[in-house]
């Protein structure tokens, strides 16, 4: 059991603040680091995993300190974002180097080729390999020397929704047997199909930290906003402010469809339905525009 | 000190670039020509030490330790793949020692076997000259490699600074400004040829001992620093 400690931590690049003063702890669990593109995820990512030093602050894994200091790697995995590896190894090849690296050996890689089940095409040369492929021996890379804390720097990037599947069950039972999984991402579904507890990072600041689903349900003064699309949008809508679980309707005439907003989360959501087939209206679409992350993000941000 | 999973990548990586085709092309050109310098012009001393002197160790042993040197370590750090070195339990002193041994050995292996076996051809090492610039060769190797490694860790353009510095300064300058040739890994190399042969063929502008302490220094100096960056090297983020 590890946790990584980030105490007042800021790093700035020349003049541009990339993160700013942030403290957090990441324990045992998966855990999601949340924001949108150019929030300075992968920059903290990149401190908590010693390649990148504090301009102030402090990064300790169970109070070693991490920059400068090998020895943590003992008990860290790393999943860089980055594309490159050795290409002209293969990726039995580049696994077991990992695992000699760590004074493992063969057995060991195998093993983690096995768990990312990547055996079938361990004799091809990297250069050879799909996204996916590459995600999945930089993951076994990273899990040969079964580390305590795994770092993952956007790992789903490029994978089919098959190997996200797969992916996302081994960061599970990893987090279930008590390690520590964190994972970057600035795509809402996968966060919200793989950690309850996020971390989210808005502009190098930390914006919000817990349950994403209770982060937003938190936000009452916000309305919910839904896109609807119907086979008839106006009776619809007729129907719908005629309840006071909505408190406005907009008709799209560009990309068609209703937007939304509802004040009363659960009742709309009972309503909705039960409206559309009391006036036998097909409902084609129902999305909740608004529960996406980027929307989350500019309430927190607005906050 | 030395790591056997880094030198094995190390070594995987320079052969298996395209550039590795210098370290084929340089050495093939240098017997081509001195067999055919023994076939026009017979077997001579001086023009077996012009040759040597003049492309064997102004170029090509200078260009070969730039690729090898530049190459055991600026590609990696520059696509980021140093990553995977950088998170593991091994000293970066370790992981720089591996790789400069690495370069070494694969700048003696491509510019002083070809020295000797041309030198060889040439006038059948008659007076030593093979030998002495084949020592030479072995010690430029050893300097040029840490001089090019250092730079490979500092600069992302290491290739071309690292061709400016063999071929304007060593070759250019050096033949202009007789202060440049006191600070240059050629003269100090020179400097053993000369004790080697000791007939006149071979002519250094550095005197031996200086020569001796300023390549120890320059070698021990560029491990130590590179080794000093590895270990500060910052990773670049998304932005």
């Amino acid at each position: 059991m590890s946790t990584l400690h980030i105490d007042h931590v800021s790093r700035w690049f020349g003049n541009v603040v990339a993160v700013n003063d942030i403290t957090m702890s990441i324990g045992p669990g998966v855990t999601g680091l949340l924001g949108p593109n150019g929030a300075g995820k992968s920059t903290l990512i990149n401190m908590m995993g010693g390649f990148l030093d504090p301009s102030t602050g402090s990064v300790t894994l169970d109070g070693q300190p991490v920059w400068r200091n090998e020895s943590v790697y003992r008990s860290i995995g790393v999943v860089p974002e980055r594309e490159a590896m050795y290409d002209f190894l293969t990726g039995r090849e580049f696994v077991v180097a990992n695992a000699e690296l760590q004074g493992l050996g063969a057995a060991e890689a195998q093993r983690a080729l096995a768990t990312v089940e990547m055996e079938y095409a361990q004799d091809r040369k990297i250069a050879t390999y799909s996204k996916g492929m590459r995600q999945r021996v930089k993951m076994a890379s990273a899990l040969v020397h079964e580390p305590s804390v795994l770092l993952l720097d956007e790992p789903f990037n490029g994978m089919d929704p098959r190997q996200r599947m797969q992916l996302m069950d081994l960061l599970r039972r990893m987090g279930a047997d008590g390690r520590t999984v964190l994972f970057s991402s600035h795509i809402l579904e996968e966060v919200e199909q793989l950690a309850s507890h996020i971390e989210v990072i808005v502009a190098g600041r930390h914006a919000a930290s817990g349950d994403f689903r209770k982060i937003r349900r938190l936000m009452t003064d916000r309305p919910h906003r839904y896109l609807v699309r119907s086979s008839d949008d106006r009776a619809l809508a007729a129907a719908l402010i005629a309840d006071p679980s909505t408190a406005g309707i907009e008709i799209d005439a560009v990309d068609g469809g209703l937007r939304i907003q509802a004040v009363d989360f659960g009742r709309f959501t009972e309503l909705l339905p039960k409206v559309a087939r009391e006036r036998g209206i097909r409902l084609l679409t129902v999305s909740p525009s608004d529960e996406s992350l980027e929307s989350v993000f500019s309430y927190l941000v607005a906050a | 000190m030395y790591d056997p999973t880094v030198a094995r990548l190390t070594y995987r990586a320079l052969l298996g670039r395209r550039r590795a085709a210098i370290l084929f092309l340089l050495p093939a050109l240098l017997l081509v020509i001195a067999a055919a310098v023994r076939m026009l012009n017979g077997a001579d001393d001086q023009v077996a030490a012009d040759l040597l002197g003049g492309f064997a160790l102004a170029t090509m042993v200078p260009l070969i330790g730039v690729i090898a040197g530049t190459g055991a370590i600026g590609p990696e750090i520059d696509d980021g793949s140093i990553v995977y070195l950088l998170s593991k339990p091994v000293k970066r002193s370790t992981i720089i020692t591996t790789k400069l041994i690495v370069a070494i050995a694969v700048t003696m292996v491509f510019s002083a076997v070809p020295t000797l076996i041309a030198g060889f051809i040439l006038n059948g090492n008659g007076q030593q000259v093979a030998v002495a610039y084949t020592v030479a060769a072995l010690v430029a190797s050893i300097a040029y490699s840490a001089l090019f490694l250092l730079l490979g860790t500092v600069s992302r353009h290491a290739v071309v600074i690292g061709l400016v510095y063999a071929l304007v300064w060593e070759a250019l300058f050096g033949s202009l400004i007789s202060g440049a040739r006191t600070l240059s890994v050629q003269q100090w190399a020179l400097a053993l040829a000369e004790k080697v042969t000791g007939d006149g063929l071979v002519k250094s502008e550095v005197a031996l001992p200086t020569a001796t302490v300023l390549l120890v220094a320059v070698t021990l100096g560029a491990t130590w620093f590179a080794g000093r960056k590895l270990r500060t090297l910052k990773l670049a983020g998304e932005e």
